[in-house]
């Protein structure tokens, strides 16, 4: 069953069609990447599913929902939660506090005044922020100042944030974009062990080819606002339009 | 007790000690000595220490935990003091009504405000809040003269309705019966102690006030308030909605600011539109950030710090300088006193600017943070022991 169905979708800035009558399925429970050159539309696409930007024409269906229109909140609500190239954590808060917001997001909806109860009362919340830091091995940090941590850490407590939603499909921003090889390997042993332990659907958007061809089971490739072709990485590593378009001629 | 925390609850009963033992702390020198003049414990001083303590106590729980600066918050006060006023016109002298609508009027005002400003943040939010406030200030001296009495400012007349007023009521502001400007002297030695109604009342507000703060700051809407602060993007991918947390911020500090505003219509029944002017605005910044911005105690040591110059230093004058220098030779004592006047009296508001100047280079946190290294120094030289872990809860 296709949980995230993308039709037709149209994108113009100015003089530049950053999307062209783009349509895509992912299939609930997989693992789909999105890959393409620079400038082919990924960023666009993914804004336009977390309703950052709204799309000229076309259509988005969330499990059978339409999310075009709503507020990036209310499509988390609905079970869309997004990873960012850049971390994009409370660097001011300790990282406790940091994956208790999103514990507090799914019990308590978009906004709940609950200004005269004190924290240390809420021990459903509590408990639930901690397990999710030591599914993340992240426990023995969790009174650390969230910005003095390390890039790796940071997009680890990202993607556990993210997961405490429980959402039904994560999309992934190029989640290893400027991470040391280490740093890269740690990021998808995490990705497969989160796939193996959850009914989740994952979706991401990335350069590296060691990254895709790890994790992905149906890839997308889009060049200059158009899906290319959509296929398993198998035939997608052999496919002769893909490597001109994506790898270049000049690739092996 | 009161469901705080033990660290919370130590600041509490420090601040509720200090406003009940106020007029003998602020009063450490004999009435007759030459440093009588830097007393602060007579009931005026020391009702403004607590009323603008409230405002920014309020003020703290928008800038402070959201971020957002917002420079028209005199606005509400001013808002405030008119509805008291309008309350000892209308009904009685009694401040309860009068307290109350301040707080009612100044929350639904902060609404409308904090509704249309909160549609931008950063330096657009501040501009909002500036621009709407000014044009409240105008207006209370132009079109909207028949409820703010213009330039005269809005009094009490007897000729006024006041319908609830008993032919014996207290034709001053009361509780209950209880003159608000009534007060009891205590003469010791050469001391002189003023234990006023209307300081006592100001005062067990601003501890209500502050407790209240504390228990916003350690609730799950404080935690939000602070991630606003620190990251609006990650709250709406998180499935936040920032705009009603922010919105309830300002409309909260809105009926601080109202609180205070009837607070002083209540020990003086007088509002004029001079209390929403945009220098009252920034009073109430400077004291948030000089006493420390997101720390708790820190907005009313700065409402302490502003208001005792405001009083103290302005009152030094020519004379008491000569008093001071009299011993220097005259060539010299008049370089000085050349030199100092400039400080004092009218001038102490240049004073003020190089101490804030001070501060804020060089304790960020403002004087909370001079207050905690002076602590963390004074810790270590004692003892090296006590390293206590999981301090990364903010502010005290």
């Amino acid at each position: 069953m296709n949980i995230l169905e993308v039709k037709n979708i149209n994108k113009r800035f100015g003089g530049l069609q950053a999307l062209d009558n783009v349509n895509l399925n992912v299939v609930e429970n997989t693992v789909h990447a999105i890959i393409g050159p620079n400038g082919a539309g990924k960023s666009t696409l993914l804004n336009v599913l977390v309703g950052k930007l709204i799309p000229d024409t076309g259509s988005v269906m969330f499990d059978g929902q339409s999310v075009l229109g709503r507020a990036p909140y209310e499509i988390n609500q609905m079970g869309i939660s997004r990873v960012f190239q850049t971390p994009e954590i409370f660097g001011d808060l300790s990282v406790l506090e940091n994956m208790m917001i999103p514990c507090f997001a799914k019990r308590d909806g978009s906004f709940e005044l609950n200004a005269m109860p004190p924290i240390s009362g809420q021990k459903d919340i509590i408990e639930r922020a901690e397990h999710m830091l030591e599914d993340m091995n992240m426990a023995d940090k969790r009174h650390m100042h969230a910005a003095a941590m390390s890039r790796g850490d940071k997009r680890r407590l990202e993607i556990g944030m993210c997961l405490s939603q429980e959402p039904r499909l994560l999309l992934l921003d190029e989640p290893t974009a400027g991470m040391a090889r280490a740093d890269t390997n740690n990021t998808i042993d995490l990705l497969k062990q989160i796939k193996e332990e959850r009914d989740i659907t994952i979706a991401i958007i990335e350069h590296d080819m060691h990254v895709v061809f790890s994790l992905a089971e149906r890839i997308t490739v889009l060049a200059q606002g158009t899906p290319l072709v959509e296929d398993t990485p198998e035939n997608i590593k052999g496919h002769p339009k893909v490597r001109e378009a994506y790898l270049g001629e000049t690739a092996v | 007790m009161f469901n705080m925390e033990k660290r919370d609850k130590k600041l509490l009963i420090i601040i509720a000690v200090l406003a009940l033992l106020a007029p003998f702390a602020l009063n450490p020198f004999p009435t007759d000595s030459a440093m009588a003049q830097f007393n602060a414990g007579y009931p005026d001083l020391m009702q403004r220490f607590v009323i603008f303590g409230i405002f920014a106590i309020g003020f703290n729980i928008l800038f402070g935990l959201t971020g957002y600066l917002s420079f028209g918050h005199a606005a509400f006060l001013g808002v405030g003091s008119y509805s008291a006023v309008w309350m000892f016109k209308l009904l009685s002298m009694n401040v309860v009504p009068a307290i109350f609508l301040s707080v009612i009027v100044a929350g639904l005002f902060s609404l409308v405000v904090g509704y249309i400003s909160l549609r931008r943040s950063g330096i657009y939010f501040s501009i909002l809040t500036l621009a709407l406030a000014e044009m409240s200030f105008r207006l209370a001296y132009s079109v909207l003269t028949p409820i703010t009495n213009g330039e005269t400012g809005l009094q009490v007349y007897t000729n006024d309705p006041q319908i609830l007023m008993g032919p014996d009521s207290p034709t001053v502001t009361h509780l209950f019966g209880l003159e608000m400007r009534s007060s009891y002297t205590l003469d010791i030695a050469g001391w002189s102690f003023d234990f006023a109604v209307g300081y006592y009342l100001s005062a067990i507000i601003m501890v209500a006030a502050f407790y209240l703060s504390i228990r916003i700051f350690r609730s799950p809407f404080g935690l939000m308030l602070r991630a606003v602060k620190s990251n609006q993007q990650r709250m709406n991918y998180t499935g936040l909605n920032t705009r009603p947390y922010a919105l309830a911020a300002f409309v909260i500090s809105g009926m601080y600011a109202g609180l205070a505003g009837g607070l002083l219509a209540s020990m003086d029944p007088l509002a004029g539109a001079e209390r929403m002017q945009w220098t009252a605005s920034g009073e109430v910044v400077l004291m948030t950030i000089l006493g420390g911005a997101g720390t708790l105690i820190g907005p009313i040591v700065g409402a302490g710090f502003i208001k005792y110059f405001e009083n103290i230093f302005s009152k030094i004058n020519n004379s008491v300088l000569h008093e001071w220098f009299g011993f220097l030779p005259d060539g010299l004592e008049n370089g000085v006193i050349w030199v100092l006047e400039h400080f004092v009296g009218s001038g102490w508001h240049l004073t003020l600017g190089l101490l804030f100047m001070l501060i804020v280079t060089f304790l960020p946190g403002g004087l909370v943070e001079g207050g905690q290294r002076i602590a963390k120094r004074l810790r270590r030289k004692g003892a090296d022991d006590d390293d206590a872990p999981g301090n990364k809860t903010p502010a005290e």
